[in-house]
């Protein structure tokens, strides 16, 4: 239990009697690393000012390391480190001043201020930017402030609203290895719409479209549902299908645009060997064999998908 | 966390132009006017014959200086607390503040501090400046902390106005247009009013208020309005922020 960080329980967040979030329930324990999916609207940035105390929640609660969010603010609050959608820079400053002041803030005490703030700007590449004005900086730059000053009291929960926005690839990887890093110590949730960066960076994933969770596990079962049941099969003298269904296992095979052949297979395990034997008998010239994966679009497609089709179904009975 | 919030608008004032520029400004305006009334008190003192007409120095030259200072102070203070939650809310930098653990009351009692404080370096230079007297005149120090008092007191109520009407708008321009209106208009209630005192509208004037510690006098009547005027808009201010949470 007490390695519960963030509790959400039935958040839900009127606008005007629009629901933007509906009945939203997770929990994260220690050490993991949670990505929000979502597209465009649908809740993400609201379900994370709410995490933050940032917007009262219309009903539900939220706690973090069991301190309700809405009962004892200040001290839920201590433990959270934020990064919102806009950074919160204070432009005029530079970065050494913004970070001692947000350190000040977030209660670090005054003998370990500047310790912390070497630390933050070292764990995101600030060092030489020391005293150089935020305004003058560059947008990767400005957005690697926003994320030391999220890390820099070494909050429980750290909250990051896009955080790979605007950068370069090699910043992204950075960031990305950043965030991996500060999982294993604490708890880290992040909203992105870049689904590859999910699989890379996430233990965790919760996909909320149009203000509810649509799915809520971990990687490794939308990992899963990614690896289907079909191969993909390049020939250079492709047989009639008639052939490729003769082998043992084949169910169905259909002839792609690109010139490879998409082989559909039943029971668990891929007749490859089967395909790459029969190919060297008969002289099909294979050169390219391996698993036909739906990409995490076609999957984040589907379960945004089926959401819709099942209201649509409710709708009709 | 008071204090820390406080810092941080001092630092802010201090980054930009603005800060500098208003207080080399300010301190100009009252170093003329001071210089000024020097000269003119031993125009008229000498003009004056009998005793009656006679008047310390301190008097006439601390009427004049701080007069212009309460006059000022009405176009300086709208202009240095417009940005104070006006500026946050337009470059988004409110949820900075929102989410460090920090209550509403602290930050907005923090942030009216921090004004306060930049006006304090006004308050004492004035001070210090009609000390200055004393070198040649024997001075009478009890009327210029009244009068420090009362104007530190009016700034307070100045600044905790214009924090207020900083917090309604996301234009700063805005908020201090609002601010300088409202002031002006409890100004001008003293001269329509104020001469009437039994009229409830008049005893609303802050000028008012501000005429016994002009005199030398320290009312505890006018400390409580000022203190109240402040803590209503210091409550007022809470009151709009936390509907920015609730409602989003």
């Amino acid at each position: 239990m007490d390695n519960l960080t963030v509790e959400a329980i039935e958040l839900t967040r009127l606008y005007g009697g629009r629901e933007a979030v509906s009945n939203v329930s997770f929990n994260l324990t220690k050490g993991e690393v949670l990505g929000f999916l979502g597209p465009n609207g649908a809740g993400k940035s609201t379900t994370m000012k709410m995490l933050t105390g940032n917007l009262a929640p219309s009903h539900g609660s939220v706690k973090i390391c069991g301190i309700d969010m809405i009962e004892n603010p200040k001290e839920a609050k201590a433990l959270i480190g934020y990064l919102p959608e806009t950074r919160p820079l204070y432009k005029e400053l530079t970065v050494d001043e913004y970070l001692a002041m947000s350190a000040r803030l977030h209660r670090v005490s005054s003998k370990h201020i500047k310790a912390a703030v070497e630390t933050a700007k070292e764990r995101c590449g600030l060092g030489h930017m020391s005293k150089r004005l935020i305004e003058n900086l560059s947008n990767g730059y400005q957005q690697r402030v926003g994320i030391a000053q999220a890390i820099l009291h070494r909050p429980m929960v750290v909250i990051l609203d896009e955080p790979t926005v605007g950068l370069d690839p090699i910043q992204i990887r950075d960031i990305r290895a950043l965030i991996r890093e500060v999982g294993k110590e604490h708890s880290v949730i992040i909203s992105t719409h870049i689904l590859p960066e999910v699989e890379m960076v996430c233990d965790q994933v919760q996909i909320i479209d149009k203000g509810k969770l649509v799915f809520n596990g971990s990687i490794d079962v939308l990992k899963r549902q990614r690896v289907g049941n079909k191969l993909l099969v390049g020939l250079h003298t492709p047989p009639h299908t008639d052939a490729l269904l003769s082998v043992t296992g084949v169910a169905e095979a259909e002839l792609l645009a690109s010139g490879l052949i998409r082989v559909r297979f039943e029971g668990d395990v891929a007749p490859s060997e089967a395909i790459v034997q029969a190919a060297v008998h008969q002289g099909w010239g294979l050169y390219q064999i391996g698993p036909d994966q739906t990409s995490l679009e076609d999957v984040f497609m589907q379960l945004t998908y089926q959401d819709q089709a099942a209201i649509a179904d409710q709708a009709v009975a | 966390m008071i204090i820390n919030v406080a810092r941080k608008e001092l630092k802010s004032v201090f980054a930009s132009p603005m800060g500098w520029v208003i207080l080399s400004l300010l301190m100009f305006a009252f170093g003329v006017q001071y210089l000024n009334g020097v000269n003119d008190y031993f125009a008229v003192m000498s003009g004056a014959m009998r005793p009656a007409e006679r008047t310390g120095v301190t008097q006439f030259v601390g009427q004049s200086v701080y007069g212009l200072a309460s006059f000022i102070m009405l176009f300086a203070v709208p202009l240095l607390s417009m940005r104070l939650i006006s500026e946050e809310r337009r470059s988004q930098t409110l949820p900075f503040l929102f989410s460090a653990p920090l209550s509403l009351t602290e930050l907005v009692v923090g942030k009216f501090f921090g004004l306060v404080a930049f006006l304090t370096i006004l308050v004492v230079y004035i001070a210090s400046m009609l000390s200055t007297l004393n070198i040649w005149a024997d001075i009478d120090f009890g009327f210029i902390l009244a009068n420090s008092v009362g104007l530190l007191l009016m700034v307070a109520s100045f600044s905790a106005l214009g924090l207020y009407f900083s917090s309604m708008t996301q234009q700063p321009v805005i908020a201090a247009i609002l601010t300088f209106i409202a002031l002006f208009a409890l100004m001008m209630l003293d001269r329509f009013f104020g001469s009437d005192p039994s009229n409830v509208l008049g005893s609303l004037s802050l000028t008012k208020h501000f005429q016994s510690f002009a005199g030398g006098l320290i009312d505890t009547a006018d400390i409580a309005y000022f203190i109240l005027f402040t803590v209503t808009f210091l409550t007022l201010t809470v009151r709009r922020l936390d509907a920015d949470r609730l409602r989003g």
